[in-house]
């Protein structure tokens, strides 16, 4: 397996004044499900349509497999591409569809009619070969879409928010099934989105972007678990931040002072120095405990519901400490919002849970 | 009763499109059915002598039309003039739509306005300009003759079927940029990059996919310019001359000076006929083209 498969060395790429992609650098591997994840306008898309060749860089260049592409046009690529609106050719059916890239290709008739059959199967799309792009549903267009790409067997796919127009029931088999069929063909795939439940469920890596640059390139858990600044910390999943500064450390754990809360020694994961009052905790909602009764838990507050959202699998409280000017959101299983009378209730923390992030 | 018939009204899909239709349909029929009823029916009629016809139906005016080889030849003429002229425009008209609906960013109308505003001055008043232009002692002749390139003023400029089919081109290219830049503006630049994307060069991109789209407007565009210029009147008349002279204008001389009016009933109709035949095959074999080309 390449660890090196997608080199990108020092990316950028301006638009005027704009840095859509300013200085970025990481590899990809052979075979990964990578994702690139971010708000709109954080470079992502920018950052794959120079994967493909749409656009090219202010500065750097782009290795695949070994080779130098900075400079091809995207039919010199071995790259292809699933589009955001899948971009199904309206005037010619499904079937002159997925055989539009294999022409020049040098395949026989043969050729073209097992590897159109194989892709349609592939795809769970046999019998759609006569149909044109308006008699197909969002879901068939996106597997046209993918049949297309995929016909040409690249080297890397490149998915543009590929799921962004289905409904929601849609999107979690269509996650589901890109998995498998990745998994399947062993191609690496390259997957931008703006949600980051989609990326962290699919994929092997995950390159958080923000402002052009990458934030955390990591494995999904790592990122959700062990975020390296705010801005991921913020966008992926839920969280609470806590006002602090920094003591002195105790060895790989660190004495903080956390705003209207008092002292704890927590854990330093990020290496952040003594004595900074650029600093911040974050807790996930769902590492705190909700509880009628007071706990035995390193940090116990008593609160007040101020308001709760029952999503079926849990129930989201909002709640306000006494001292704490700030409204905590906590998630519980075992409540809901039946559960407390007079809206009182007790929140417990674990200082295992609690992140030291550090302020830009 | 007006509440009976409020009612009908209000039930009746057919008769709510049929009111609101009728103020076309009785235009139509009083400004276009009853003329060429009148038309065909004249041209079943025998011109006897200055201010006599034999109302005895006969088709002797249209096989009088195909004996005579001057009208044959000025249909043909017609026909070629017109066709040219589409192509010309089509040509010339058909990079500047592209050019505007894929490079230009902003302001893509007043572009637009720009191009047509020769436009909005008279048709006649064009057709005048281009006199000057192309005259004996015109612009061009003149600056030509100024320079020392000719010693003596281009004729064929003048009177002749190029005059006929500069001027028309001119006059009608405003009229092909519009359907050809809305079917151009119309096609999702994804398209393109996902046909370069699967392995197709810039020139294929075109024919498989930019031109194909485009195809209804080009369509559109062909009509547009084809069907009135082939009967126009007034430029083969002032620019075109002998040489430039055009069935329209034959056709205009039997009504008028040679009195032969079921001839030149017969020989408009004989043209309207070709017009139609002539859309329908352009039509067709466009339609075939699309499926060929993809």
């Amino acid at each position: 397996m390449n660890e090196n498969f997608i080199q990108i060395n020092g990316i950028s790429k301006h638009f005027g004044n704009v840095k859509a992609v300013d200085d970025v650098s990481f590899s990809i591997k052979e075979g990964e499900f990578f994702s690139l994840l971010g708000p709109s306008g954080c470079g992502k898309t920018t950052l794959l349509r120079l994967l493909a060749g749409f656009e090219y860089p202010t500065n750097g260049n782009l290795l695949i497999d070994g080779s130098d592409i900075t400079a091809l046009p995207p039919d010199k690529r071995p790259t292809n591409m699933v589009f955001q609106n899948y971009a199904i050719f309206p005037h010619i059916n499904v079937e002159q569809n997925i055989k539009f890239g294999l022409r020049k290709l040098g395949l026989t008739d043969d050729e073209i009619k097992k590897r159109v059959n194989d892709v349609l199967a592939l795809v769970k799309l046999e019998g759609y070969e006569e149909r044109f792009s308006g008699q197909l549903s969002g879901g068939q267009r996106q597997r046209v879409a993918l049949a297309r790409a995929l016909v040409r067997q690249p080297k890397v796919l490149l998915l543009d928010e590929p799921l962004g127009a289905l409904d929601k029931k849609l999107r979690d088999e269509m996650q589901l099934e890109l998995r498998t069929l990745q998994k399947e063909i062993g191609i690496t795939f390259v997957f931008v989105t703006h949600d980051q439940q989609e990326a962290i469920s699919m994929s092997d890596r995950v390159a958080v972007m923000s402002e052009g640059k990458i934030q955390q390139l990591s494995a999904p858990n790592e990122l959700y678990k062990n975020p390296e600044n705010i801005f991921v910390s913020d966008f992926i999943g839920e969280t609470n931040f806590l006002k602090a500064s920094t003591r002195s450390k105790d060895g790989d754990h660190i004495n903080v002072a956390i705003e209207d809360l008092g002292d704890f020694k927590v854990k330093n994961n990020l290496n952040i120095p003594e004595n900074s009052s650029d600093v911040v905790c974050s807790v996930r909602p769902e590492s705190m405990m909700i509880s009628r009764d007071k706990s035995d838990w390193d940090i116990c507050l008593e609160a007040k519901i101020n308001q709760t959202s029952y999503l079926g699998e849990m129930t989201r409280f909002y709640v306000e400490v006494s001292g704490i000017n700030k409204v905590i959101t906590v998630s519980s299983q075992h409540f809901d919002n039946q559960s407390f009378e007079n809206n009182t209730c007790f929140i417990s923390i674990s200082l295992e849970d609690i992140s030291l992030l550090q302020k830009k | 009763m007006f509440q009976a018939w409020r009612n009908l009204y209000s039930k009746s899909d057919n008769a709510k499109a049929y009111s609101l239709l009728s103020p076309a349909l009785f235009l139509i029929i009083l400004v276009m059915l009853i003329p060429m009823a009148l038309m065909l029916s004249f041209s079943s009629f025998t011109q006897v002598s200055m201010m006599e016809i034999d109302f005895t139906p006969t088709f002797q005016r249209y096989i009088d039309f195909f004996e005579k080889s001057l009208l044959v030849s000025l249909l043909i003429k017609s026909v070629k003039i017109s066709f040219i002229v589409t192509l010309i425009t089509l040509l010339t008209a058909y990079p500047v739509c592209y050019y505007i609906a894929f490079y230009v960013k902003k302001n893509k109308m007043l572009w637009l306005v720009l191009l047509t505003l020769p436009f909005w001055t008279s048709y006649l008043l064009r057709v005048f300009s281009w006199k000057i232009i192309l005259g004996t002692k015109g612009v061009f002749n003149s600056t030509l003759l100024g320079a020392g390139i000719i010693s003596e003023p281009l004729t064929f400029l003048m009177y002749s079927e190029e005059a006929v089919i500069i001027t028309l081109t001119h006059a009608w290219a405003a009229f092909a940029l519009l359907p050809l830049y809305v079917s151009l503006e119309k096609i999702d630049f994804s398209y393109i990059e996902a046909a370069r994307d699967l392995g197709l060069s810039k020139f294929e991109v075109f024919w498989k996919v930019t031109f194909p789209l485009s195809l209804p407007g080009v369509i559109g565009a062909i009509l547009i310019i084809f069907i009135p210029t082939v009967g126009d009147y007034v430029t083969p008349a002032l620019i075109g001359g002998t040489e430039g002279r055009m069935l329209s204008n034959m056709i205009q001389a039997y009504f008028g000076k040679i009195n032969n009016i079921p001839l030149g009933a017969a020989s408009a109709t004989i043209m309207l006929t070709t017009v139609i035949l002539i859309t329908a095959i352009v039509s067709y074999t466009t339609k075939r083209l699309t499926q060929r080309l993809s």
